[in-house]
């Protein structure tokens, strides 16, 4: 049996299909989301909540701000060889009212983004770990989007 | 009953790489601040260790450790690790040692040795450490510090040339200090032509990594009295809050901020110098100098909003008015900031602390903020940690 050519680089954070969304919580008590889940106690100080759904995060949002990555970061990112500059975008989700970071999709430079711009979640190979791809989110700007 | 302290003498080993072990660095800071004091080691009812994550395990007890170097002799020890807070949560235990009657001399040390290059983390598959899960996806600090310049510029209409201006502004007040690493006096062109970091960030707009030693010796007022001489400067306020839910700003190490969709939103870097002011009863406008955490020179333009010099959108007109320069109205980062130390991070708050007592002092020479009074610290690091400190003479 062979492994599957693509795998989610940090497990159980990301849906994998077509149109992939964050996997996040929501307090059963009082409505605050969480990214990463959270699956204890409420942090909302004022909320004895703990019991949560698991929610899957709106994957369009609003830049809040962006750079990128010219020096490779140090382990645990998995560099390619030669190093590859990348962009980073923080978004902002409006249901949820939380900011969430990631890379820029492949090809997209610090040139092509601005604040406001309207930005989707993608699925992209982080690293290649023997045969299989290892997948992350990515921020993409939105075709057509502002 | 007063909540003051009297700062009774500071030290400090200077800055550099110099990749020897971070104990020598705090034994001769100890030794300095002693000296300054005029207090004898022995005379030391309680020792405070700022401690440090990359030495091993005598940084984990860094209290006792520079306990052990300056010699064994009964103190009752502390350590605290806050990341960048660490020396200031040192000196809070400290002063709460001396305020609650435990001890009338008290000796707070933080020291560092650094490893070349980013900080990272420890090894392994390890999600649940939000540390790990950044640096795994390419998330580095200087990715943090280029988000908030990034955000100043489209807001505030923030420029490269301004984040240069405050290198250039820190190169000049750190070329006068012999702490320093960094002691050149930068041209803009040098600056502007450094190596890009993380876009608009180059190489020379975000702070080096160092070695580097801080100590302070406090007491209470009563035994200052008693000693006679000068009188000492104070202590007025030591802020060390944590964030407040929701805490809707990117920090470091988070991927993601709080959601806001229940909870109001809030601003840590403003809770903590609001918090300083109120337990002092000391407003911005009484300020005579600030240090504060130039991590990159374009954080500076935000502490001057967060420690409240100005409205939001207004510091780079502060800036570009000289007013935080040397000779300015309020001088900011008189020490050279992080631009000309680097950081070592359990030493850095008391660097900074350091700072306020020779300038309060009027001994910080060419770099001497006129009939400076009082001072304030700014700082903030990882996993929620911050802190600001008052000084007043």
């Amino acid at each position: 049996m062979t492994a599957p050519q693509t795998a989610a680089a940090i497990q159980g954070w990301y849906t994998l299909d077509d149109r992939p969304q964050l996997i996040g919580s929501r307090c059963l008590t009082c409505g605050t989301y969480f990214f990463p889940r959270q699956g204890f106690f409420c942090r909302n100080p004022e909320c004895p909540g703990e019991t949560f759904a698991e929610v899957k995060l709106s994957r369009t949002g609003k830049v809040w701000s962006y750079t990128n990555a010219c020096y490779q970061p140090p382990p645990p990112y998995v560099a390619a060889v030669p190093f590859v500059p990348f962009a980073i975008a923080a978004v902002e989700l409006a249901a949820e009212r939380m900011i969430v970071l990631g890379q820029v999709s492949e090809g997209v430079d610090v040139a092509d983004l601005h604040v406001g711009m309207d930005m989707e979640l993608v699925l992209e190979p982080l690293y290649r770990d023997g045969g299989q791809e290892k997948l992350i989110w990515k921020w993409k700007p939105v075709r057509g989007g502002q | 009953m007063s909540r003051e302290v009297a700062v009774l003498g500071v030290g400090m080993h200077p800055w550099g790489k110099w990749g020897r072990n971070f104990v020598e660095y705090g034994v001769h800071a100890a030794r300095a601040a002693l000296a300054d004091a005029g207090i004898a080691w022995k005379d030391v009812q309680f020792i405070s260790g700022a401690a440090t994550m990359r030495c091993g395990y005598p940084g984990y007890v860094a209290g006792a450790t520079f306990a052990q170097a300056l010699g064994w002799q009964g103190a009752q020890v502390n350590t605290s690790y806050a990341a960048c807070a660490s020396g200031s949560q040192a000196l809070a235990a400290a002063r709460a040692q001396i305020l609650s009657g435990g001890c009338d001399v008290a000796l707070v040390v933080g020291a560092d040795t650094t490893p070349k290059g980013f900080l990272a983390p420890a090894a392994g598959y390890r999600p649940e450490d939000p540390d790990w899960v950044r640096f795994h996806v390419g998330i580095t600090n200087p990715t943090y510090f280029a988000l908030y310049a990034r955000r100043r510029m489209d807001l505030y209409g923030a420029t490269v040339d301004d984040f240069t201006a405050v290198k250039l502004k820190n190169a000049a007040h750190g070329a006068e200090n012999p702490n320093a690493r960094y002691r050149k006096r930068f041209t803009a062109e040098e600056v502007n032509t450094s190596a890009m970091v993380a876009d608009p960030l180059r190489l020379l707009h975000v702070c080096a990594t160092s070695d580097g030693g801080a100590a302070i010796v406090l007491s209470s007022l009563d035994y200052a009295r008693r000693r006679g001489g000068q009188a000492a400067p104070r202590i007025a306020a030591i802020s060390t809050v944590t964030p407040r839910f929701a805490s809707t700003e990117v920090e470091m190490p988070d991927i993601a901020t709080d959601s806001a969709a229940v909870a109001a939103g809030h601003s840590f870097r403003a809770s903590l110098a609001a918090r300083a002011y109120e337990e002092a009863g000391i407003g911005p406008a009484d300020l005579s100098l600030a240090e504060v955490y130039d991590l990159a020179a374009s954080m500076e333009l935000d502490w001057y909003e967060y420690i409240g010099l100005c409205k939001s959108g207004e510091a780079e007109g502060l800036l570009r008015s000289g007013a935080t320069s040397l000779g300015g109205r309020i001088p900011v980062n008189a020490s050279g900031g992080l631009a000309c130390f680097g950081e070592a991070v359990p030493a850095q708050a008391l660097a900074q602390v350091c700072e306020l007592v020779w300038q309060l002092r009027g001994q910080a020479g060419a770099r001497q903020v006129q009939d400076a009074r009082v001072g304030i610290t700014a700082n903030q690091g990882l996993f929620g940690h911050g802190s600001a400190v008052l000084v007043k003479r």
